[in-house]
């Protein structure tokens, strides 16, 4: 779980553009209210998808789905990710 | 919102009655003084019409979203303004309807007063600073004191109807500190706030409407700020209940362009029986582009009334956003070339503003619609979804 999470904060720090160092911020903080805009919401989406090789179902693609680092790591789960 | 019911014809016969009785004989008058058409909306308050979204166990008539749409088209075809101004009004009771929330007992008590005394809310969503982006504000809601009250100030270019308007719903930061997507919605009352207007009103088209800039100033208290957040009540219910609201409203005024063009060529045919009419063959051209306004309208409707009914989470995915963004990009181009088409039919007493064929006011008024929300910025924002949505 730690190394997905790791991977997650990555992709985040490279593509949320948040106000805020993403290591500062909780497994289950708010990203949208640490800055993070939808567009670079989708771009995270789009890093994600190719970090680890899955491709996200249309029900998984909206906001409260990428709001944590947390609801990432269990999207990805879904789609077979091992934790 | 009740929007499976279908829609209530008895209403909807009511609005009509409204829009040729009362909208239609005022509309050029509204259009040419730029004023705002108060005998329309009186007479749609006596009708008791402003309410007619909000929940029957609230005291209002618990119309479908279905009724609404066909209400502003009715209006629109007679009058674009009328049409506009009471598409936006319910579509903030949508809001408030759809997110009041369990246990917030002001949004009820304030759904009560819109049926009891017919208030006409607008909204104040754009503001200077943010590049037309809905989804950030400048402004936000101060730290609330001991009593939980608080207080906001935010410079909007353009505010519908607000001099008219007796209730505001204003998008706003979340608190002082919080980021410029974190937004609520706030409902204040005009004798909560401040108004003060920037600039004059004198627009190309749905002058009627009276949306000069103004900078609010409102103190209120916490209870009335609706108690989701706004990027969920613009994902549920604003953007798409706008999206077929308008649409509906620039349908009419094409509708209506249509229904002009349709009545020149039928008297140029009377003149001259048997003649060829190179006019006729314009119409009916016409009439296949109007068709397929009327299909993405329709449709778009009834999709989101079966979203809105059955798998409402559904409503905030991508997929869905684009189609009903797609409403508004293809309706938007669509209605003012309906329009423009229709002065083709009709030659020079089309262009003339005074005859019945007149259909200037037409493509004025559908020519705001791109602006309603830029499209450009819809297809921005498209562009990005595109990239990670898989069906749409």
């Amino acid at each position: 779980m730690d190394e997905m999470n790791d991977q997650i904060r990555r992709v985040i720090r490279e593509h949320g553009h948040l106000s805020v160092d993403i290591d500062s911020l909780a497994d289950d903080a708010d990203l949208y209210q640490a800055g993070m805009a939808s567009h670079a919401s989708v771009n995270v989406m789009i890093a994600l998808e190719d970090a680890f090789d899955v491709e996200f179902l249309d029900s998984m693609l909206k906001r409260s789905v990428f709001e944590s680092v947390d609801s990432i790591a269990q999207a990805l789960t879904e789609v077979g990710v091992e934790a | 919102m009740t929007i499976t019911a279908g829609t209530d014809a008895g209403l909807v016969a009511v609005a009509r009655r409204i829009a040729d009785e009362v909208a239609a004989p005022n509309a050029a008058e509204v259009d040419k003084e730029a004023r705002f058409p108060a005998e329309t909306v009186a007479a749609l308050r006596e009708e008791r019409l402003l309410s007619a979204l909000v929940p029957v166990e609230l005291g209002g008539a618990g119309a479908s979203l279905e009724t609404i749409a066909q209400v502003c088209f009715e209006l629109g075809r007679r009058c674009g303004a009328s049409g506009m101004v009471f598409a936006m009004h319910q579509i903030q009771v949508a809001c408030m309807v759809d997110h009041r929330g369990a246990g917030a007992p002001w949004f009820d008590d304030y759904l009560r007063e819109v049926v009891a005394e017919q208030r006409l809310i607008a909204s104040i969503t754009s503001e200077v600073g943010t590049g037309g982006d809905m989804g950030k504000s400048v402004a936000a809601v101060s730290e609330p004191d001991a009593e939980g009250r608080a207080t906001f100030e935010k410079q909007a270019p353009t505010v519908s109807y607000g001099p008219h308007a007796d209730a505001f719903l204003t998008t706003v930061r979340r608190a002082p500190d919080a980021e410029p997507g974190d937004q609520v919605a706030v409902l204040t009352r005009r004798e909560q706030m401040e108004m003060e207007p920037q600039g004059t009103w004198d627009p190309l088209g749905m002058r009627g409407t009276c949306s000069p800039g103004f900078v609010a100033k409102a103190a209120f208290a916490v209870e009335q700020i609706l108690p989701v957040p706004f990027s969920t009540i613009s994902a549920e219910t604003m953007t798409p209940v706008s999206h077929i609201l308008w649409s509906h409203v620039w349908l009419g005024i094409a509708t209506d362009a249509f229904d002009r063009a349709r009545a020149f060529v039928k008297a140029a045919a009377k003149r001259k029986p048997g003649e060829p009419l190179p006019a006729a063959i314009r119409l009916s051209e016409l009439m296949s582009e109007l068709s397929l306004l009327r299909a993405e309208v329709g449709l778009a409707l009834r999709e989101y009334c079966d979203l809105h009914a059955g798998d409402r989470a559904k409503l905030a995915e991508m997929a869905t956003i684009l189609r009903f963004n797609n409403l508004k990009i293809a309706a938007s181009e669509q209605a003012p070339k309906v329009c423009q088409e229709a002065l083709g039919v009709c030659g020079i007493v089309g262009y003339k503003n005074d005859t019945p064929f007149s259909v200037g006011r037409h493509l004025r008024d559908a020519m705001s619609a791109r602006l309603m929300v830029a499209n450009e910025r819809i297809h921005a924002t498209d562009a990005s979804l595109l990239l990670i949505a898989k069906e749409v």
